[in-house]
């Protein structure tokens, strides 16, 4: 394999692919949001449990790639009983990571997120590592309608 | 492969000789879009350089040459599908203009409320949404022929779908996402039977087949320069004289008047009536340099070439462990759609990339027919007269890449 296409396609990305984390819908949610990305026909649900500022409990549904999936449910261990100016920030953290690199990122602030540095080397999976994260930003604005990456 | 020398038929098209991500360009994409040969990349440089002028309204030479080239090129594309006469040729920018065109116009004109326009559940979107905006402008509803799984339309199906309130069947002569090809000449027989136009989406058909009209039968045939080895911006839309006469004009403009006062307007005859603005002229030359490339070589050697290498792929790709073809009717053009294990298809794209090789992923803008296979998107090679074994050969290995990743 192509070293930027094993920096795309880490071990744990795969994994995370295979075996998504809190894939569910989150009983008692309090928040929802639909995301969609039309290139690709991808959809996915995130589903919260917001208890005052903090997010208790997430999880999300949906089809999507290897890395739509990975990125959903690393995100859904990240944000976990963080705040949701912490789940912004970290939102901030991850965009720029896959969309300019890991330069200049704090990358120990990112945790296991880090693992996502492989895509800014692929423009075109941009969209697919951002999908639920655009979701999750939807549901706790509590925004009715689905978002797109369009 | 007699009279095909697909190796000197390679060698027209610089695009190919390049290499990419390292490795020699494997392109199989043209179902999006097809590469273009010199002799259409020179004539567009040509016409720049010693014709360009506006047509139609100069008294100099150049407005001279350029009108020649313009019209003459229409009486190319007229020669290609075998139509009557050269004003059945309207030259709009694509396929989707020219579905939109026949929906605004024709579809204006004589659809209205609780009327039906019936199209297939395999159209692209092109052909769904001019007709999908027709029907909530007009109260019209939308029918559907349904399709099976192997991607074929039923027939059974149809005749019962051709109802007394019809008034055009809009249909695709070949499926982008599966490669079925219709049967469009019986479909027409049984909807003229009853009086009811049709019209054809010939995008993925005049690439990889000889198509001529008059014996289709059909009323309408739209499709696009640029999947035909022309330029992007420039598409056909073909009708019946007698159909495209009585309709009104598209769009306002440039040379669809006769004279203009601020009181009344006295439109153009067609085709001209249909082009307001000034025309695509470097594109309808480009194009008219496509179709003469492709009558070179024949239309009838370039449909075996296709088919030949579609049974070439569709064994090989067979032969990949985990691999499910999307799409086998028994007549087929040479679109293979796929998936691979229960990998989703941006991620089998993203590694052939790397690959130097381009397919499409995703739903090919013919969402419903992702629906009715209950996937999210496939993989989507598509052959074109420039490739080769070696090029299936390479994606096989590529799709062997694919599942190493995953494993």
């Amino acid at each position: 394999m192509s070293s930027d296409l094993s920096d795309l396609y880490q071990e744990v990305v795969l994994e995370h692919s295979k075996r998504p984390r809190n894939y569910r819908v989150v009983e008692g949610h309090n928040r929802e949001a639909a995301g969609h990305n039309p290139l690709c026909g991808d959809q996915l649900s995130v589903t919260i449990k917001v208890e005052g500022d903090v997010i208790r409990d997430i999880g999300f549904q949906g089809q999507g790639c290897a890395i739509s999936k990975a990125s959903a449910s690393l995100m859904t261990g990240a944000v976990k009983d963080k705040t949701r100016a912490e789940a912004e920030a970290l939102f901030e953290r991850v965009h720029k990571l896959v969309t300019e690199g890991p330069e200049g990122v704090d990358i120990e602030a990112l945790g296991k997120l880090a693992v996502l540095s492989g895509v800014s080397e692929f423009p075109a999976r941009v969209k697919c590592a951002s999908l639920a994260w655009h979701t999750l930003r939807a549901a706790l604005e509590g925004r009715g309608e689905a978002v797109s990456t369009e | 492969m007699s009279g095909f020398d697909v190796q000197k038929v390679r060698a027209d098209f610089p695009i190919l000789r390049q290499e990419v991500r390292g490795r020699p360009l494997v392109y199989l994409d043209s179902a999006a879009t097809s590469q273009k040969p010199q002799a259409v990349i020179d004539a567009i440089v040509r016409f720049y350089q010693h014709d360009n002028a506006n047509v139609h309204r100069g008294v100099h030479v150049l407005s001279e040459r350029a009108t020649e080239a313009y019209e003459g090129a229409r009486e190319t594309v007229r020669r290609f599908i075998n139509a009557r006469d050269s004003k059945e040729i309207i030259f709009v920018r694509g396929t989707t203009e020219a579905i939109n065109l026949v929906a605004q116009t024709y579809g204006r004109k004589h659809i209205g409320p609780g009327d039906e326009v019936l199209i297939t559940h395999i159209e692209h979107h092109a052909n769904i949404v001019p007709w999908r905006m027709l029907c909530e402008q007009t109260g019209a509803v939308l029918k559907v022929i349904p399709v099976d799984d192997r991607g074929e339309l039923k027939l059974d199906a149809v005749d019962a779908l051709l109802t007394e309130r019809t008034r055009i069947l809009a249909v695709t002569h070949v499926s982008n996402a599966l490669g079925t090809v219709n049967p469009v000449k019986e479909l027409t027989r049984r909807a003229h039977a009853k009086g009811i136009p049709v019209l054809v989406d010939g995008a993925q058909a005049v690439t990889h087949f000889p198509v001529d009209v008059q014996d289709l039968g059909c009323d309408f045939y739209a499709f696009s320069g640029h999947k035909m080895f022309g330029p992007t911006g420039i598409g056909v839309l073909y009708g019946r004289l007698e159909r495209l006469e009585p309709l009104p004009p598209y769009q306002g403009g440039g040379d669809m008047i006769l004279s203009v006062t601020m009181e009344k307007v006295t439109y153009n005859r067609v085709p001209h009536r249909f082009e307001a603005g000034t025309p695509d002229l470097a594109g309808a030359v480009g194009l008219a340099a496509a179709i003469r490339y492709l009558e070179d070589l024949g239309m009838a050697a370039v449909a075996a070439h296709d088919q030949e290498l579609l049974a070439y792929a569709t064994n090989a790709l067979e032969s990949v462990p985990g691999l499910r073809l999307v799409g086998t009717a028994r007549e087929k053009s040479a679109v293979l759609s796929f998936m691979l294990d229960d990998i989703h298809p941006h991620d089998v794209g993203t590694i052939l990339d790397r690959e130097g090789i381009c397919i499409r992923t995703g739903h090919h803008c013919a969402q419903p027919v992702m629906q009715h296979f209950k996937v999210p998107a496939t993989s989507r090679a598509s052959l074109a007269l420039y490739n080769t074994q070696e090029d299936v050969d390479a994606l096989v290995r590529g799709l062997h890449k694919v599942l190493e990743v995953f494993k």
